[in-house]
């Protein structure tokens, strides 16, 4: 069969909502943009770890940090469910680590960003977990089965971490005059960072157009983005707090708020590499890794020998 | 496990951008990946949960509980490593269901009963 009959019984199968599986025929280009955007979410998984790990040991009472704990495993599971998800695609595990290591492959550029105070663990929960949230939510419909069972089970998992972000925020927004304060700095510092984690405006997007034909994405970025906005515009009336954008203002005929320019010299510079903290970032997942290189190896020797011992008897 | 369901028709996953590329340095310890498989609850069937990495089955078996099971999602876990799966090719599903397709008569439905004992 030729192979642009093998693009047709494709293309046909994603128009009648029919999910393609690892081992069915995909044209290239689908493998690998899949490829792409599913280790690119599941790094940023893993380097999401980072930001939030970093408050672990100076959580305020011992039932934040078991909350934070659980949340930073999740993180870590999550990324694992992707990983396995872009394995079905036909790339290991190490090739993608070794991409992540190496700056070749890239992750969400919200975790390039500092988390200074207590509140930041709040409003990640809150801002980037509920940004994650529309797109993952979307994604639970995407057309390669592996990663649509993985965003089922991620969002199942992701609402706890938005809601304990809300929560934090909350009761910060309720104390003194300095966690007001600092509530409400967190805010400022991370809203528009998190408007900018739904990528470029639609008519900059190189990956838009055919991820829709393909229904590996379902919505455009700006559909996406505004979307999130409306959504957290009034949650933030609830904190009594202010989100930083003289312009974000209810438009009673788009039926949706307009809202001021993001910064995209601040969103491309972060994107290759010039963040405040994308260096520290890498290393700390690079030190992570060679630090575990001892226990990889001693796991597998200890399997061999197992295995050898093991043999004898079989015989 | 790099080869597992991997098939191309056109060309390989080429280097640029795509993500893998194919002279990475291997460090040998690549543990292997097993499929995972939970039963919820007694008196259900065990299901596909998804895969993972470990270097033997006791590994295997920690480490789902870990990565799939954190909110009690199952009271039993089974692991078998994936390359002793043999699945069915797609391509030939045409050929190998082709045997159940005009057998319609093996379906309740294609009895015409009086109404008197249509609910059998």
């Amino acid at each position: 069969m030729p192979v642009q009959d093998f693009e047709k019984i494709f293309q046909n199968k994603i128009d009648g909502e029919v999910k393609i599986e690892p081992k069915d025929w995909m044209p290239d280009a689908y493998r690998k943009t899949n490829i792409r955007q599913i280790s690119q979410h599941a790094h940023s998984e893993i380097v999401g770890m980072l930001p939030e790990g970093n408050w672990i040991s100076r959580a305020p009472s011992l039932k934040r940090k078991a909350i934070l704990i659980a949340k930073v495993q999740d993180e870590a599971g999550h990324g694992l469910y992707l990983y396995s998800a872009a394995e079905t695609l036909g790339i290991s595990r190490e090739e993608m680590i070794n991409d992540l290591h190496s700056g070749k492959a890239k992750y969400s550029s919200i975790f390039n960003y500092p988390t200074l105070t207590w509140a930041d663990i709040g409003a990640i929960g809150w801002l980037v977990d509920g940004a994650a949230i529309m797109n993952q939510v979307m994604l639970t419909r995407t057309s390669y089965g592996p990663y649509a069972r993985a965003m089922v089970r991620i969002c199942k998992e992701e609402s706890f971490h938005q809601r304990q972000g809300f929560e934090a925020l909350l009761v910060l927004s309720r104390g003194t005059k300095e966690q007001k304060e600092m509530c409400q700095d967190a805010i400022n510092r991370w809203w528009w960072p998190a408007l900018m984690m739904f990528g470029p405006r639609d008519s900059e997007s190189t990956n838009s157009d055919q991820s829709m034909k393909w229904k590996i994405k379902r919505k455009t970025n700006d559909e996406l983005r505004q979307n999130f906005i409306d959504m957290i515009a009034e949650q933030v009336k609830v904190l009594g707090m202010k989100l930083p954008d003289d312009k974000l203002k209810w438009n009673a005929e788009r039926r949706h708020y307009d809202f001021g320019e993001i910064n995209w010299d601040e969103f491309w510079h972060v994107v290759k590499g010039n963040g405040p903290c994308n260096k520290q970032r890498l290393d700390a997942r690079k030190k992570a890794w060679e630090d575990g290189e001892w226990v990889r190896e001693a796991a597998a020797a200890y399997a061999k020998k197992k295995a050898e011992r093991e043999k004898p008897k079989a015989a | 496990m790099k080869n597992f369901i991997r098939k191309f028709y056109y060309g390989d996953i080429p280097e640029e951008k795509g993500g893998g590329k194919t002279d990475f340095k291997t460090s040998g310890h690549d543990w292997p990946l097993w499929e995972v498989f939970i039963r919820s609850k007694s008196g259900l069937d065990h299901k596909h949960a998804g895969s993972l990495h470990a270097a033997d089955a006791q590994m295997a078996i920690e480490n789902a509980r870990d990565v799939y099971t954190r909110r009690m999602e199952g009271v039993s876990i089974w692991v078998v490593e994936s390359k002793y799966i043999t699945a069915s090719n797609p391509e030939e599903a045409g050929e190998l269901y082709e045997p159940a397709v005009d057998k319609i008569y093996r379906h309740p439905t294609f009895y015409q009963l009086p109404d008197e004992v249509n609910q059998m």
